[in-house]
């Protein structure tokens, strides 16, 4: 049996045919819209490689059933830059050297604008730490993911009280 | 994952309705359930959706002083739903401390508590496991247990139930309401979880076709505010299980514990409440020694079950620890690394 979902994906309406109810988030967008950026790293909820904005949550795209957010608002990595300018979460990647093999990186980006978009963290390393721990890196480059999320945070202005610590 | 058919219910009473068909199981964020389906350890014929169910998702502050969490409240929604964190601060410190800010944004209230064992061999559909497939014995007994039960565990199944947000609640009084195919019923939520006994496989006082509709705390239940912590250890510091955990809360009054709650996490197949550890507290001085005191008592039964007595010693520490964060009061914000017992200690030391 045939069944319609519709999204909003980075921006713009589609709507898909799924002949199959197993599918996930993270398979629609790779296997059905060829948004590929958005990686299957474990596609069990354990590295953070599929991260997306589900109506504006990270969220692992691998353990979604695209049936069960029909009608959601969805934005991955492709929907980050606004044309030729980088995102400030990207921009500061690249600053900051915060990748090496880059496998995870699309999944780091969104989640790290995930987690400045919830203002828990601020400017406190620890909390950057803590907010990121879904995210992993095979390459261990941790440290300059942190150090890109804190100056993203600091670019973007989306500072807390934090900002003295 | 096997093929199934999908069902997409618009009220409570359809999706009890298409539930009781044999084969059927609800799914709500799938975080759980998609990934054992992933596996073939869950293999539903039919999945009855709650995502678009309206009216599930909401935190309810009653005026009778209870608060009534819809099922499918997400965890981070409810560790930042500011009342809620305000009157039941151990509450939103165990949802903080579980998994990551990606699952925390997707996993529900109502799924929470109906997740399954991360026991290695009840996820490996080639090992024996009694919980998974009854009589086909508990590869666990002789295989990689150090992180198995040391409470209340059996013959026939030694696996613990992993959630952080039942522990508090538990020690809260958290009630379960239930809806399901007899009309809705509620249950407390410490015998929510069956333990194992002769059979494992029966998990929970769900009777088939039964759905969580909400998780209920009672009046009063935040009469532990100001001194309230859960500690939770770890091997790493976030993003894992519990090897053992704690959550306590207390009432002082005159330098003295008026009264006293303890449960434990990641010791058995049930959050596990210590109410005589709890007794023993009432009217005693909030010090190092009726907290180990009151840590002896809730792990008084307890015995390993393999590879794993060194839980024991672990969980009465863990035990006591939560109790001293408690009498030393709330922070008035959640440490960055929440219920880490890498966390800085109050002064005075936490084991006198």
């Amino acid at each position: 049996m045939s069944m319609s979902v519709t999204f909003t994906i980075n921006r713009a309406p589609r709507t898909i045919e799924l002949d199959d109810p197993r599918v996930t988030l993270l398979d629609l967008l790779r296997e059905r819209l060829d948004l590929v950026g958005t990686k299957k790293g474990c596609d069990r909820g354990q590295c953070g490689a599929c991260t997306i904005l589900l109506n504006g949550r990270r969220v692992n795209a691998c353990l979604a059933l695209a049936l069960s957010h029909d009608g959601a608002e969805i934005l991955t990595i492709e929907g980050l830059a606004e044309g030729d300018a980088l995102h400030p979460v990207q921009a500061a990647f690249i600053e900051h050297d915060a990748l090496q093999c880059g496998f995870c990186t699309p999944g780091q980006v969104m989640s790290a604008v995930g987690l400045i978009e919830e203002g828990e963290a601020g400017l406190d390393p620890e909390r950057v730490r803590e907010g990121m721990s879904g995210n992993l890196c095979r390459c261990g480059a941790y440290r300059g993911i942190t150090e890109a999320v804190l100056a993203a945070t600091r670019a973007m202005g989306a500072t807390t009280e934090e900002d003295a610590a | 994952m096997n093929r199934f058919e999908y069902v997409r219910p618009r009220t409570i009473a359809e999706a009890v309705s298409a539930a009781a068909l044999p084969g059927s199981a609800y799914l709500a964020a799938g975080t759980n359930l998609l990934d054992l389906m992933k596996i073939g350890v869950a293999r539903p014929a039919r999945l009855v959706d709650l995502n678009h169910l309206p009216g599930l998702d909401a935190v309810e502050h009653r005026p009778d002083g209870s608060v009534r969490i819809g099922a499918a409240v997400r965890n981070a929604a409810l560790a930042a739903d500011p009342a809620f964190a305000r009157r039941f601060p151990a509450v939103a410190e165990a949802l903080l401390s579980g998994a990551s800010a990606q699952l925390r944004n997707a996993a529900t209230a109502g799924g929470n508590i109906l997740q399954r064992t991360r026991c290695a061999y009840f996820a490996d559909p080639d090992s024996a496991c009694n919980r998974r497939e009854p009589g086909s014995g508990c590869d666990a007994r002789g295989g990689e247990n150090r992180l198995h039960a040391v409470l209340g565990w059996s013959e026939a199944c030694i696996a613990t139930h992993p959630s952080d947000f039942c522990v508090p609640l538990v020690a809260l009084d958290a009630v379960v309401e239930i809806e399901g195919p007899g009309g809705a019923r509620e249950v407390p939520l410490r015998d929510f979880h069956r333990l194992p006994g002769t059979a494992p496989e029966r998990e929970s006082a769900l009777a088939p076709g039964e759905l969580v509709v909400a998780l209920r705390l009672p009046p009063g239940a935040d009469r532990f505010a100001a001194h309230a912590r859960y500690v939770k250890l770890r091997e790493r510091t976030s993003y894992a299980f519990a090897v053992v955990s704690a959550a306590a809360g207390l009432r002082l009054e005159a330098g003295r514990i008026v009264e006293a709650r303890l449960a434990l996490g990641g010791v058995a197949a049930r959050p596990w409440r210590a109410e005589a550890a709890e007794r023993s507290l009432a009217g005693a001085a909030p010090d190092a020694d009726s907290f180990r005191r009151a840590a002896e008592i809730a792990l008084a039964d307890a015995r390993p079950s393999g590879e794993n007595g060194f839980k024991i010693e672990l969980a009465r520490r863990i035990a006591a620890r939560a109790l001293a964060l408690a009498a030393a009061g709330t922070p008035a914000r959640l440490p960055a690394l929440p219920a880490s017992p890498f966390a800085s200690a109050p002064s005075g030391g936490l084991h006198g």
